[in-house]
């Protein structure tokens, strides 16, 4: 038999078996078209990012907080990485040895690590800002949940010496006090992030994108002058355990461009370690306590009736029987003196004669010299809590309180008003606002408030106060002319004028061309003085003669023959 | 024609082996950046410890004691000042 005739060849199949196939067939590729058009058109983006996350990251790139410098570049504000601790309870089960060498480490007792691991929450923090070296220790012992996480914490190597002015920054580094607070958009930095791929074993193979470069904060460079900040918060330190005051502080100011170049209050506090931190710590008086001034507002007075011309340098004031009664309330005088000149009065601190003075002008002008020498008004210098002081106005002044505020009193002022306020006279007339970050050009002249002329002549008298017969001997600097003004001021308790008092020194050096304001202030003196000449004035005179030769200031005053024995002893030192 | 293909073909597996290698270089390389990167944040890092100690040790504070207590040194008295007048330099 033929191949060809096998009787099985020769039964045709149904056509419609081959039609069936092939349809089939054509549905079957129709469906896996549809299929795929449906995962790369409708469902593409998602099926990519399910993709991507195998094996792309986004990693964060953290940013450092920027320093803050002082004046010469050194360093009092850092930011150095740190890590913290934490853990998944859920995951940390620690055997009780391994709990023990982690509380070890860590610096806690066990049952509180035990406490924190025994919490509900997904994560909690075991100790936070700790060294990296303890933290790589806590590492190596490879214990299951535990996990550390790089932060950065602040050090302030100048500690409680700069404690006010720089403030602190919280645990996320946020500024949360003094040039922390005020420079927070400088000195933040921006974190960035960055897209990788990780291969199956965890490392970085590649470098996808960019997607936020991380920026570093910048730098703050402030004006203050930290051989002359610690020069000054050392003397105030002395002179408030030397007289048991409450508080005080001290501002220091550059004459020539209205730099701050130092500024302490005390009480104050380490800012590396603020546990048991109390508020009086915390304030930075010079700026946010205000006080009445006393005797050291006479200048300003005596300026003003210099000014309009209704006196002079040597006018003669009555100020005899060395009292003055006002709609039946009266002034007195610490001595009698009698007949006086407008300089003398500054010299002696006769508040009869001031009294006199102010009363001779109107309440207006006095009021508008106040305030264009910033009282009133805050300084805007950033700081929190910054006050204006009290000057209440014009109108509803009453002769008595125009008299007593012609010697500092009905008037409130904060510690760098008052400094700021004596640049006119350490200035020809003219008044510079405050920085306290360094400047490459210094404004040349501020407003004018008084007339040069003015200015020089109250700086005269205020240089006679000084010398003997004046309040105070005691702020004298050898070699130097100096020129400055006490105050002794009653504080207010309750409304009305205690037995305790705040001594003030406002001045400035060298006289013939004035380089540096220092003003000091102490709160409630008690160990007998509390003469602004006897407790403020000395704290003045140290951290001028100090600065002045820091600062390499030619002395102005006519040298002292030295002694042979002298002479010679400057040779062996030689 | 049997040549061009095989030229075609050695020339396609060469392509693939150089793709290949230098990739991995490029891994590599990648992996070197990575490293000098984190080098780099390790010696900032070290940088701000050191600035750190370093105002620690220039202190004010602690100058003046090593100055009075190790070195016996203290402030002139007035009279022991002198002041000197340096002439303008001549050009």
């Amino acid at each position: 038999m033929k191949f060809s005739h096998s009787p099985v060849l020769s039964q045709a199949l149904p056509a419609w078996r081959a039609r069936l196939l092939l349809a089939g067939l054509l549905g079957g590729f129709a469906t896996l078209v549809g299929w795929s058009l449906y995962l790369q058109g409708f469902n593409s983006s998602f099926l990519q990012e399910k993709g991507a996350a195998r094996y792309s990251r986004v990693i964060e790139m953290s940013a450092t907080r920027g320093r803050i410098l002082d004046r010469h570049g050194d360093v009092l504000a850092v930011s150095t990485p740190v890590k913290s601790i934490w853990a998944i309870p859920e995951d940390a089960k620690l055997q009780p040895a391994q709990a023990r060498a982690l509380a070890k480490l860590l610096e806690i007792d066990v049952r509180e690590l035990n406490h924190k691991l025994a919490t509900e929450r997904e994560f909690v923090y075991l100790k936070r800002q700790i060294p990296p070296d303890v933290a790589e220790k806590v590492a190596a012992l490879d214990l299951p949940g535990i996990h550390d996480q790089r932060e950065y914490r602040r050090y302030y190597p100048a500690g409680d010496l700069t404690a006010h002015v720089l403030g602190f920054t919280g645990a996320e580094d946020v500024g949360q006090e003094g040039v922390e607070l005020a420079f927070q958009h400088i000195l933040a930095g921006k974190p960035g992030s960055r897209r990788v791929i990780k291969d199956r074993r965890g490392q970085i193979v590649e470098d996808v994108e960019s997607i936020k470069s991380p920026q570093d904060g910048k730098d703050v460079v402030l004006a203050l002058d930290s051989k002359i900040q610690y020069l000054a918060y050392t003397s105030l330190r002395q002179a408030i355990t030397a007289n048991k005051a409450k508080a005080g502080g001290i501002v220091v100011l550059d004459a020539k461009t209205g730099e701050v170049l130092a500024l302490v209050n005390m009480p104050t506090y380490n800012p590396n370690n603020r546990v048991r931190l109390v508020g009086a710590q915390l304030r930075n008086r010079a700026l946010t306590d205000t006080y009445e001034p006393g005797s050291t507002m006479k200048p300003f007075t005596a300026a003003l009736a210099l000014e309009k011309g209704k006196y002079r340098f040597d006018t003669l004031i009555q100020t005899a029987p060395g009292y003055l009664t006002i709609d039946g309330r009266t002034i007195h005088d610490a001595e009698k003196h009698g007949l006086l000149t407008v300089a003398q009065v500054i010299q002696k601190s006769s508040n009869v004669g001031a009294a006199k003075m102010a009363l001779s002008m109107p309440r207006e002008e006095m009021w508008s010299m106040f305030d264009s020498l910033g009282f009133g008004s805050p300084l805007k210098l950033g700081f929190p809590g910054e006050v204006g002081g009290r000057l209440r106005p014009a109108k509803s002044w009453r002769p008595i309180e125009q008299a007593t505020m012609a010697y500092g009193h009905g008037i409130s002022v904060t510690l760098i008003q008052l400094a700021h306020a004596y640049l006119v006279f350490a200035r020809d007339g003219d008044l510079v606002p405050l920085s306290l970050t360094k400047m490459d050009t210094p404004p040349l002249t501020g407003k004018q408030v008084f007339s040069a002329q003015t200015a020089h002549e109250v700086r005269a008298m205020l240089e006679l106060a000084v010398l003997p017969g004046g309040t105070a001997p005691k702020a004298r600097v050898a070699g130097y002319r100096v020129a400055g003004k006490t105050g002794t001021a009653h504080k207010i308790e309750g409304g009305r004028y205690a037995n305790k008092y705040v001594a003030s020194f406002v001045g400035f050096a060298p006289a013939s061309d004035p380089r540096l304001v220092i003003a000091v202030m102490i709160d409630e003196p008690s160990a007998g003085v509390y003469y602004g000449g006897d407790v403020a004035a000395p704290v003045f005179s140290q951290v001028m003669a100090g600065s002045l030769r820091g600062l390499g200031v030619e002395p102005d005053a006519q040298q002292q023959q030295p002694g042979a024995g002298d002479a010679e002893a400057a040779k062996e030192s030689m | 024609m049997i040549r061009l293909n095989l030229f075609l073909v050695l020339l396609a597996v060469a392509s693939a082996v150089g793709t290949v290698t230098s990739n991995h270089r490029a891994r590599k390389m990648f992996a070197e950046i990575e490293h000098e990167q984190s080098r780099m944040r390790d010696l900032e890092v070290e940088w701000g410890q050191l600035q750190l100690e370093q105002s620690t040790l220039a202190s004010h504070a602690r100058v003046e004691k090593v100055a009075r207590e190790k070195l016996h040194m203290k402030a002139p008295a007035a009279g022991q000042v002198m002041t000197i007048e340096i002439e303008p330099a001549q050009h």
